[in-house]
């Protein structure tokens, strides 16, 4: 037998008894280390184990993102759930079934190929056998290293993967069910809320500390103090978030650098200190005879994850363990910060994963456990609850950070690129704890973190800030040029699509540029630089379904874009065209999305994905900028940080490509907001004959190109 | 300190509260019913909307005593997985959610549209959501379970 190379997660998890087993009587343990952010993963995981082990799902439970119990699958992030957790999953769980059949096999003498199962019975041709998962897990051990000779099931044999399973998260959620970690209560359990530490660095000048417990009225409170750590302790939530709420001025700050409004421009990072690398084609372009060299400058705001609901946090500290709550995308790496925060042993620290208002990316889920954890520590045996306060949400959580892209061709007498450059100057998309960025509480200790390397910082940051920096077209030199900005006003970290979105925008409608100037359709411009099929095939199918007219008038107020991504240059195939209408303002009419994710597990599930994708992209394109001021950053409400609303929602068309198919799973949840972006771009250029290009698409900014036209 | 008696889901309830405690804390904290859901306290997301005598309205900033004497109607009223409201039925059918949490309040606003309008037109439904957000970016599946469910009331009724 030839040596099968495991995925990352076998590799990382290899005792098969980690992902399942048959504990109780007709019921399947399955353990997936990936966790529900909103995207509807757990279901695709009971697709996958529910058809490899041959069992109906109604037998399954589901462990998910506990430190104690699942494997250690990483973060859920990046759009690798199905592409790799679900391949991790499905060999386990294939390879489980097939020590169950030879071991039925070796007691009925027969071979194993005249063997199958149905829900956990053992069938000798197609006939019920006195065996099932149930009465052979006592001979068998499932405590052994995976070796991946169990092939998964090929496409004929799958009865769930490949079919709209309904969610089976949504109907708790529709019922108003205690599903969020919002929702826990622990048994003599106390609210806490953590006067923040305005920055990293600042410390305390004064607090005022009988003041702050005088807030309370008739209730009571608590204060704890760890350096420039405070939180203020009650029984009743109610008292607690009003005493939070007005006892910021009872805290002064020392060593406060205030922040300014111009900071919040993305161009303002032109000016900065840079950390520099190159990608690529060696050396610039040299001109040539008949060669002609364009350049345009494009950027992008900084963005907030802006969930529905601010984060929160449980923890429990008793008899020197740790336990701890968490909506976190990575219940493992929360672990060890959190153990290495309070110098506790690993082992000594429980995380477990609860769902929380959708995520899409790091967010202040780590953070807000970190504080329970902080004030749990602090004072044991009691049960401490830190749900942070709104307007702390939008000022604490990492945002994306603000892009500027110069992008440069060098093109032949037919105005095709032959030589490609994407400059690009970026903050960090990376700073989750543990790798280059640290716990807001750890940095309000008395001994805060040393301050990341330059090394460490743009080791972490490369992947996120040139993700799809590098266009997939056929040019014969394609050059990333990065200008990473280790210290930005604000705090930094991934967003769903991270540097994607910003790259994506740039390319995307850098390409609509040169068609222009070559007087090309953009549709066929893509196409004639393009040999990828499934690329192609993507491109022709948004166009055919969005009627594309390459004939449309320009400047007439109405325009259509197009724009393509491959998510990463390796994951899922999307084109999109939108329809806007612009007027004093950009709205957005329709959409139509054409997706070749490979083999999609839950089809349904994946439009639904696409469909949210392509809509929050909408929203940070034509409304989105994180605000700064004072302190930091004070866009902290939802005035002054809008997001789409229903009725600015456009009508939006997904179609999957060939999504019953032998080619594996590509990842798409992230798939379709980076050219949802640009499409508008393309489609605001085309409605007012002329390009904006800087991110938000505002009012203030088509307005300012429609008075200088004027001019 | 009073006792503030008002109904929640059909049920009478008396609560022992400082009078300016926000419905929502009353709801969640007092009456373990966390179906309505926190989301901003300052009444611009809608999560946390409940039907107040039929009228839906946001409860994170709602004193308990304006409702004292009213009729309080949660998520939780509406119905159960065994007897779903037809929102709850249409919004399962057309798989209208991703994180969820926003869900709560929509499906309430959808109650007090459809008690009052029982053939909403699209422009209807997105008037009627206004005060909801949703990030996940679900929009155009509920605006379709809120038709569907229309649907089925019309039908039933």
């Amino acid at each position: 037998m030839t040596a099968v190379e495991l995925p990352e997660g076998l590799r990382d998890n290899p005792y098969l008894d980690r992902w399942a087993g048959f504990e109780m009587s007709g019921r399947v343990r399955v353990a997936t280390g990936k966790v529900e952010l909103g995207q509807g993963v757990l279901t695709a995981v009971l697709q996958m184990a529910a058809d490899e082990l041959d069992v109906s799902p109604e037998r399954i439970d589901l462990q998910s993102g506990d430190t104690d119990t699942t494997p250690d699958e990483g973060l859920t992030a990046g759009s690798q759930s199905i592409e790799y957790g679900g391949k991790a999953l499905r060999m386990a769980c294939a390879e489980i079934r097939l020590l169950f059949l030879e071991q039925a096999a070796a007691l009925l003498g027969c071979a194993v190929d005249m063997l199958s199962v149905n829900d956990g019975v053992i069938l000798y041709r197609g006939e019920a056998t006195a065996h099932s998962y149930w009465t052979l897990v006592p001979a068998i051990d499932l405590a052994v290293a995976a070796t991946g000779r169990a092939p998964v099931k090929p496409r004929d044999r799958r009865r769930l993967i490949g079919r709209s399973v309904r969610r089976v998260d949504l109907a708790g959620k529709v019922f108003g069910q205690p599903v969020f970690i919002h929702d826990l209560t622990l048994d003599g359990m106390r609210h806490a809320r953590i006067l923040r530490q305005p920055r990293p660095g600042t410390t305390i000048a004064s607090i005022d500390e009988a003041r702050i417990r005088r807030l309370a009225k008739g209730g009571a409170v608590e204060i704890v103090r760890h350096g420039n750590f405070v939180a203020v302790i009650g029984d009743d939530e109610t008292t607690v978030e009003r005493v939070a709420g007005s006892a910021g001025e009872l805290v002064t700050w020392g060593n406060l650098e205030p922040v300014a409004e111009f900071q919040q421009e993305a161009r303002w990072l032109l000016q900065r200190p840079t950390l520099e690398k190159k990608i690529g084609a060696a050396g610039s372009a040299v001109a040539a005879p008949g060669r002609r060299r364009v350049e345009a400058t494009y950027s992008r705001a900084y963005i907030a994850h802006a969930s529905m609901a601010p984060s929160c946090g449980l923890a429990h500290y008793r008899d020197g363990h740790l336990t701890v709550w968490s909506h976190s995308q990575g219940v493992f790496m929360l672990r060890n910060v959190i153990a290495r925060l309070l110098k506790l042993d690993p082992a000594m620290v429980t995380v477990r994963h609860v769902q929380g208002p959708g995520c899409y990316g790091h967010n202040g889920a780590d953070d807000a456990a970190a504080d329970a954890a902080v004030v749990a520590f602090l004072m044991p045996g009691t049960p401490i609850r830190v749900r942070w306060r709104r307007d702390e949400e939008f000022a604490f959580e990492p945002v994306s950070p603000a892009m500027v892209s110069t992008m440069r061709a060098v093109l032949d007498e037919h105005g095709r690129p032959v030589d490609w450059t994407a400059e690009i100057w970026s903050g960090t998309h990376s700073r989750r704890p543990g790798k280059a960025g640290t716990l807001l509480a750890a940095e309000a200790f008395p001994d805060p973190p040393p301050p990341i390397s330059a090394e460490r910082m743009m080791e972490a940051a490369m992947g996120g800030v040139t993700r799809n920096a590098t266009p997939l077209y056929d040019i014969p030199a394609k050059r990333v040029d990065l200008h990473l900005i280790p210290e930005t006003p604000v705090r930094t970290s991934s967003l769903r699509g991270l540097g994607s979105v910003s790259n994506i925008f740039a390319i995307e409608c850098f390409i609509d540029e040169l068609a222009g100037q070559a007087g090309a359709d953009p549709v066929a411009y893509r196409l004639s630089l393009l040999s990828d099929v499934r690329a192609r095939r993507v491109i022709e199918r948004a166009a055919a379904m969005s009627g594309w007219n390459a004939d449309a008038e320009a400047g007439a107020g109405l325009g259509r874009g197009i724009a393509f991504c491959r998510y990463k240059n390796t994951a899922a195939y999307a084109a999109v065209v939108a329809e806007v209408e612009v007027a004093e303002e950009v709205r957005l009419t329709r959409v139509w999305c054409a997706v070749d994710g490979g083999l999609i597990v839950n089809p349904d599930g994946a439009l639904n994905q696409l469909e949210g994708g392509i809509v929050q992209a909408t929203s940070w394109a034509l409304k989105e900028q994180v605000r700064f001021g004072g302190l930091g950053i004070s866009s902290r409400d939802w005035q002054s940080y809008p997001i789409l609303r229903f009725d600015e929602v456009p009508e939006v068309f997904v179609e999957l490509v060939e999504p019953d198919t032998d080619n594996p799973p590509l990842g798409v949840g992230e798939a379709a907001g980076a050219p949802t972006v640009a499409a508008i771009g393309n489609a605001v250029s085309h409605a007012l004959g002329t390009r904006i290009r800087d991110l938000p698409l505002t009012r203030e900014r088509v307005m300012a190109l429609l008075l200088a036209d004027e001019a | 300190m009073a006792a503030i008696a008002f109904a929640v889901n059909g049920r009478a309830v008396a609560v022992t509260a400082d009078e300016e405690t926000p419905l929502l804390d009353v709801l969640r904290n007092h009456l373990d019913l966390k179906g309505a859901r926190f989301g901003c306290g300052l009444e611009q997301c809608g999560c946390c909307m409940v039907l107040i005598d039929g009228k839906a309205e946001l409860s994170c900033a709602k004193p308990i005593w304006a409702v004292a004497g009213k009729s309080v109607v949660t998520v939780e009223g509406l119905g159960t997985p065994a007897q779903p409201h037809p929102l709850q039925q249409a919004f399962i059918e057309e798989q209208a959610g991703q994180c969820g949490y926003c869900l709560s309040g929509i499906l309430v606003a959808a109650k007090a549209l459809l008690d009052r309008n029982p053939d909403p037109s699209r422009a209807d439904i997105v008037q009627a959501l206004d005060r909801n957000l949703c990030r996940c970016g679900t929009h155009i599946r509920i605006i379709r379970a809120i038709a569907r469910a229309a649907v089925l009331m019309r039908e039933t009724s």
